[in-house]
């Protein structure tokens, strides 16, 4: 039912410049527990990839393997068909990746101006430059079209959707761009209208065609539109792979009822 | 200058505690116009708190009380009792916020100038070298804590307490729980931390020492990325290793601060009265610091704290120690106002922040 199995996935990238990012043979076991059995993903400079799954799938695992967070078991990264092992976030932000991760990594305790530039904060002399930092976060969550009523907001202040936008301005917006992009359930804490402000932005990149992007969604009916591809991630690995004008909301579903049917049955026979 | 400065206030309204803006009193922002050294909200309360128990000591008697503003008294005030918590707190103040403790920073104070004194009188090591090899001792052991807090992922409540008993007993032994005198080579480097056994009573030495550290810290805090990221690894300990931040190395860092400043008081202290006791220090400046951190809206849960605040705490425990004592009250219940104090000091940080959050839903 794949259109792509994991095993023609590096022979159909081979030869073709194109991919930004190829992720190869990737496994992560955590002691006992096998999160992602072998993985194969690729992702076309310019392109949005939508990673789908159900919970606890490896989505999220994938993700922080990508930006940095931790390394993989076994496999391979390729950027721009170089290896590269990634020794931490720092080094996968030099290298262009940035992650908007799914709890968000905002400070609470910390006002607006200063979340949208942890960890890379404009410093003169060793003190920071608040006022820099101060008027770059306004501008670009003007730009965004976030509504705040102050950057010196602290971020316990703000509404689940607010904090979304600000985490995710923070990395589309960073200093140099980032190359690739990774969204993980950029919408989860989002109601319809404040969601279409994530998914506008998305859009703008894809038109501007500097930023790579891969956006993890559980619901995927929410994202397909903006994706140009999707892939599905089940048991650890990437059993489906369609440009999105050849799939539908509709065929999704189905496979996602269907792994549903497959585990029920399991279960009834496991009882029987 | 003057826009300088008040934009500094500005930045610093921002961190830790919430922005007063236009929700502050009207004090704050008076003080705001005027472009002077701007305090926060809850900086503010603790400062009106220790200049009300100063003039109430002052005038307490019905005029004014010569023996409470008389140098003799000031000094002991600022340089005896005040500038000890004071540093002290200035170390737990950043562990706090990074979420952790140090209950090991009193006998690190014990056994510094110990060290200064084994050094100088048994090995013959210059004075200088002596009180560096102090400050250093303050330095491992904060090493020490924060690699069985950190790196082995124990709890700093227990590490530090477990240091801080190994410490005990390693000053008894070595000191034959007896005081020693101070090296007579050293009182010319000591002048550089107290001068108290030199000029008498005009020794402004350490209440110097605290108000510039105090200064440093407080830059430290909240114009530094280190400051930042001190208040991200307390706040949001997964979302600061997330965002790239090497959140042990900030543990470490504090941790380590914390050790060499307990050192530094306990030379400081040591020079000041002018022996080297084994009784001196242990758990009471760490609880007065911890008192002084809380009262000066430090939370224990991380994230939240504030060295100028912790600055006032300080002086609130320092005046109340003092000022009983001028007016002959019985130090005696005393611990039970600091007991009281600090209690409803965490009420007000809890309630406080629970009304802002209401009003805000």
């Amino acid at each position: 039912m794949s259109e792509e199995t994991p095993d023609t996935a590096p022979a159909k990238t081979a030869g073709s410049g194109q991919d930004i990012l190829r992720v190869e043979n990737v496994s992560k076991r955590y002691g006992a527990v096998t999160a992602l059995t072998d993985i194969n993903l690729r992702l076309g400079k310019g392109e949005v990839l939508g990673l789908i799954g159900d919970n606890g799938a490896g989505k999220s695992t994938l993700l922080k393997i990508i930006c940095g967070f931790q390394p993989p078991t076994t496999g391979q990264l390729y950027l721009d068909g170089q290896p590269v092992n990634l020794k931490s976030v720092d080094h996968a932000r030099s290298l262009g990746i940035d992650a908007v991760y799914q709890d968000l990594a905002l400070v609470n305790q910390l006002p607006v101006y200063v979340n949208m530039f942890l960890n890379r904060e404009p410093t003169t002399g060793g003190l920071l430059n608040v006022r820099n930092m101060k008027k770059l976060a306004k501008e670009r969550l003007d730009e965004m079209g976030v509504r705040l009523p102050s950057v010196n907001s602290l971020v316990a202040e703000l509404s689940g959707g607010q904090r979304q936008a600000i985490a995710v301005a923070r990395s589309v917006f960073a200093q140099p761009q980032p190359k690739i992009l990774l969204l993980d359930e950029p919408l989860a804490a989002m109601g319809v209208k404040e969601g279409t402000i994530i998914l506008d932005l998305v859009q703008k990149l894809k038109e501007q065609g500097d930023v790579s992007i891969i956006i993890i969604a559980h619901n995927y009916g929410q994202v397909l539109d903006v994706c140009d591809r999707v892939n599905m991630i089940q048991g650890g690995q990437i059993t489906f792979d369609k440009r999105s004008a050849d799939t539908s909301a509709t065929e999704l579903t189905d496979l996602v009822v269907a792994e549903y049917r497959r585990a029920l049955e399991e279960r009834q026979q496991e009882a029987s | 200058m003057g826009s300088r400065v008040s934009e500094t206030a500005q930045q610093d309204t921002g961190l830790g505690t919430p922005p007063e803006g236009g929700k502050a009193g009207g004090a704050g922002t008076l003080l705001k116009q005027a472009g002077g050294f701007v305090l926060k909200q809850r900086e503010l309360t603790v400062f009106v708190v220790a200049a009300v128990l100063f003039i109430y000591f002052l005038f307490s008697s019905g005029q004014v009380n010569t023996a409470f503003i008389g140098q003799t008294n000031l000094v002991n005030l600022m340089s005896d009792l005040a500038a000890p918590i004071i540093i002290i707190a200035l170390g737990e103040v950043m562990l706090l916020i990074c979420g952790e403790m140090d209950l090991s920073v009193g006998f690190i104070y014990t056994f510094a100038p110990f060290i200064m004194y084994f050094a100088v009188q048994n090995y013959h090591l210059p004075p200088l070298l002596g009180i560096i090899l102090g400050l250093l001792m303050g330095l491992v052991v904060g090493w020490v804590n924060a690699f069985l807090t950190v790196t082995l992922n124990l709890p700093s409540f227990i590490t530090t307490l477990g240091t801080g008993f190994i410490l005990w007993g390693i000053v008894d032994t070595t000191s034959h729980a007896e005081p020693a005198q101070i090296p007579a080579s050293t009182m010319g480097v000591g002048k550089f931390f107290t001068t108290e056994q030199l000029v008498n009573s005009t020794n402004w030495t350490t209440i110097i020492w605290a108000v510039v550290l105090t200064i440093i810290m407080h830059l430290v805090l909240t114009r530094t990325r280190w400051g930042l990221h001190t208040v991200a690894v307390g706040g949001n300990l997964i979302g600061a290793r997330e965002a790239g931040i090497k959140v042990n190395r900030i543990k470490y860092g504090n941790f380590m601060l914390t050790g060499v400043f307990g050192a530094l008081v306990g030379i400081q202290v040591a020079f000041q009265t002018g022996s080297i006791d084994p009784t001196s220090g242990q758990y009471t400046p760490m609880f007065y610091s911890m008192a002084a951190a809380v009262i000066g809206g430090t939370a224990m849960r991380g994230g939240v704290g504030t060295i100028i605040g912790a600055f006032f705490g300080s002086f609130v425990i320092a005046l109340m120690e003092d000022g009983f004592n001028i007016l002959g009250v019985s130090a005696n219940p005393l611990p039970i106002i600091y007991g009281s104090v600090v209690i409803v000091a965490m009420i007000a940080n809890v309630q406080l922040t629970r009304l802002r959050e209401r009003g805000r839903t």
